[in-house]
């Protein structure tokens, strides 16, 4: 037995059920699947591709191919992936295909808490859904099995409960893999109308084959108990629902789509009162209504934010009338200062944002770890709305004539993911927007993943480490400047220039992430207690180094990484190097 | 039911090694011959937030988060995390307090206020409260970052695991050139019973 994360099962199962080639996007919670399946690369090929859906079509060819692939995402990501998943669904595969879905209930590192379970319904593919890190390395193996035997895609969703919960997990051995074989038949692989019709067919019956699959699945079962409640659950929620009514019969459903209507149906009729608990939607609700089946869910449940087991326990007192969890000592969170995430110590991203609350303009901002740039007292970024967007939506409102400028902010694996036809778009409409890029070469947030800009691959292999300056010349941006955002005086300079010009310009913040590097930027700075005037002014970084109570601000020699721009913001040279950086850390 | 399970909350700041303190606890259970279960925040909410970490063991453990009220021991890695999860702590449960303050930029901003009171506030919560400056017994040792296992030790007094069990996770866990004082730090830890 092994004590194993969701996602470190998930990679586990893949190798398991003899995948061979595994492709995603990092992205919470969703990222360790591939970071583990690394582990594997004597047999396993990964890498991170550019975003998700180059993912999505890489993992797709080589199930065509007849090998057994992997692809991994977080909630958003399959959105991103959405276009090549419906097709694909038509298409179907030869070798076993598994797009793991990664979903967030709650947004504990997310923009939205959309419910993945819709886009195996949308796509008319099976979803499968695992309770632990046991079921999720069982899963994989059964959605494989599943995937060759009705030549479908299968989506395995989990959520930050799986994904990040530990679990004992008995491990198996790997099994043999697919030889790869592509055989030529253009009515099946290739979706011009005249032979997407006859798939669209195809898709219809396969997918009732995959409900009778559904209806006889040993990953669905009914655990009876009193009649006088029947749970119908999934996922981790199925876990809650045994703390919480540890007697009510329970249908567990691991194979949530297409639903099991007969297994629904049986269990309906063995109890007296039906009650729905799932995260986030009404997706199984839905579905037992329509079958006629009267039913509790939504009316008691929420649907917005996660369920947890002290919820449900809430939900039951209150069903039950009997008396809510009794917590005997009360937070005082109220009362405590807020600790929201901050940019680290060090962070290149601060001295862009710095520099930009010189501007009265509209900030265009993107997803990554500088969407922290939007809080107090930065509070550098009006706009975050997805991958790539902070590049196209600049465009947009600098074309709707808005009264002030527009800047965009992007990060580097950002601008690859999918940025970079956004500034094509700027340069081909004669946009004049200023796009920041913040490249630290490395996609921070998620835990430091590779890039294509990083020069090295997921698999550890040297590579080329792409230019952002070039790429931007490629698409035609004629004015493209590199800086280094430590320097204030000259990342003022050319954020004001190029604010002001009516052309587009690239402006490229090139500093590694500290948080990464783990290395100081240079000597720790100390503040003078004697020379400082109390203005405050270091404070408007935002630092997490910089303290300040009661008193004058003073710099945590622990936690500063020398990155000098409290120094230069410093207007009373109050502000000065520590003499040897060793002495303190 | 859920008497049977032993739950155990820890809450600090991103970056304070809540994740491996968690880890090597669960190991412990593990070595120990329960099932066991944990639960961890990544991404976003560890850039210098609060965060806590959730481990479960008993029999048969279904649920990886822990009942509010129900946990035997909440132990906070920065001084006043605990206060915002004290709801989890079951009545009479074990709260242990590294007195290290990390002060967050809302208050150096002047947004909020850092209590100056706050051993006095935890003491008038938790009947059964621990608290010192595990940084500093961590940086007698020379390595102010094992605070997170000076802390384990102490936890361990809360719960029923046997001490080789903790032992065997810490081996587990540390790299070898540090287990020699990250096992110093956890029998540190262990004999603080204030």
């Amino acid at each position: 037995m092994e004590l194993l994360s969701g996602n470190e099962a998930i990679a586990r199962g893949a190798y398991e059920a003899g995948v061979t080639l595994a492709a995603g996007y990092p992205g919470t919670p969703s990222t360790e699947i591939l970071e583990n399946i690394v582990q594997y690369k004597d047999v396993i090929y990964a890498e991170w591709s550019p975003n998700e859906k180059v993912a999505f079509e890489v993992a797709a060819a080589a199930a065509m191919a007849g090998a057994r692939s992997l692809v991994t995402m977080k909630h958003v990501g399959l959105n991103v992936a959405a276009d090549p998943l419906m097709t694909l669904a038509y298409i179907g595969v030869k070798g076993g295909m598994v797009i793991v879905v990664a979903d967030d209930p709650g947004m504990h590192s997310s923009q939205n808490e959309q419910d993945s379970r819709n886009y195996a319904k949308f796509a008319k593919i099976p979803l499968l859904e695992p309770s632990d890190s046991q079921e999720a390395k069982d899963f994989m193996l059964y959605a494989y099995d599943l995937s060759e035997k009705y030549g479908t895609p299968v989506i395995l969703k989990t959520e930050t409960r799986i994904s990040h919960s530990r679990s004992l997990t008995e491990l198996g051995t790997r099994g043999p893999e697919n030889k790869t074989d592509f055989i030529k038949d253009q009515s099946k692989h290739v979706m011009v109308p005249l032979w997407a019709r006859g798939r669209r067919v195809q898709l219809e019956s396969r997918i009732k084959e995959l409900k009778k699959a559904a209806n006889e699945s040993e990953i669905n079962r009914i655990e009876m108990q009193d009649t006088s409640l029947g749970i119908i659950t999934s996922g981790v929620t199925y876990q809650y629902v045994k703390e919480a009514w540890p007697n009510a019969s329970i249908l567990k459903l691991g194979f949530v789509f297409p639903f099991p209507d007969e297994l629904i149906k049986e269990f309906a009729s063995k109890v007296k009162n039906v009650l729905i608990i799932e995260q986030l939607d009404d997706f199984i609700e839905e579905h037992v209504k329509a079958l006629g089946i009267k039913c509790n869910g939504k009316d008691v449940i929420p649907n917005i934010g996660e369920i947890s087991p002290s919820i449900l326990l809430d939900i039951k007192a209150k069903m039950e009338a009997g008396s809510p969890i009794s917590a005997p000592y009360k937070n005082i969170a109220e009362k405590l200062p807020g600790r929201p995430p901050v940019l680290c110590a060090g962070c290149s991203h601060r001295g862009i944002f710095h520099a930009l609350t010189e501007h009265d303009v509209v900030i265009a901002g993107d997803i990554g770890c500088y969407s922290l740039g939007t809080f107090k007292p930065l509070e550098r970024l009006d706009i975050i709305l997805c991958m790539g967007g902070g590049i196209s939506m600049a465009h947009g409102m600098q074309k709707a004539n808005n009264s002030k400028k527009v800047v965009g902010v992007i990060g580097d694996s950002t601008f690859f993911h999918s940025g970079i036809t956004g500034l094509i778009d700027i340069v081909y409409n004669k946009g004049t927007s200023t796009i920041i890029v913040l490249d630290n070469r490395i996609t921070a947030m998620t835990g430091h993943q590779e890039n294509p800009g990083s020069g090295s691959t997921l698999m550890g292999e040297p590579t080329v480490a792409l230019s952002i300056a070039e790429i931007g010349r490629a698409c035609g941006v004629k004015r493209i400047f590199e800086i280094n955002p430590y320097d204030q005086k000259n990342t003022k300079n050319i954020i004001a220039q190029e604010i002001e010009i009516n052309e587009p310009s690239l402006i490229i913040s090139k500093a590694p992430c500290v948080l990464y590097s783990k290395k100081p930027i240079n000597k720790q700075r100390s503040i003078n207690q004697e020379k400082c005037k109390n203005c405050r002014q270091c404070l408007r970084l935002g630092c997490p180094a910089i303290e300040a109570d009661e008193g004058k601000p003073h710099i945590n020699p622990h936690i500063c990484m020398g990155c000098s721009l409290c120094q230069q913001a410093c207007k009373f040279d109050a502000i000065t190097e520590l003499e040897d950086r060793t002495n303190v850390i | 039911m859920s008497s049977e399970i032993t739950s155990i909350v820890l809450a600090g700041v991103g970056g304070q090694g809540i994740l491996l303190a968690s880890d090597i606890t669960a190991l412990a259970a593990m070595n120990a011959g329960y099932d066991v279960k944990t639960n961890e925040v990544h991404g976003m909410a560890q850039r210098g937030g609060s965060v806590i970490g959730q481990i479960r063991y008993g029999k048969k453990v279904y649920s990886p988060l822990v009942t509010k009220g129900t946990a035997k021991v909440l132990a906070g890695l920065e001084r006043i995390e605990i206060l915002r999860y004290a709801d989890y702590l079951a009545k009479d449960g074990l709260a242990v307090v590294n007195s290290q303050m990390i002060i967050p930029v809302t208050v150096s901003m002047g947004v909020s206020k850092y209590p100056s009171d706050a051993k006095e506030l935890l003491a008038k919560i938790f009947p059964k409260l621990v608290y010192f400056d595990a940084g500093e017994e961590a940086a007698k040792l020379g390595n102010i970052k094992a605070a997170n296992v000076v802390l384990l030790g102490t936890i361990s007094n809360g719960v029923n695991l046997p001490i080789e069990a903790w032992i065997e996770a810490i081996t587990k866990r540390i790299p070898e050139k540090f287990l020699d004082l990250n096992i110093k730090a956890f029998n540190i830890g262990r004999n603080i019973k204030k």
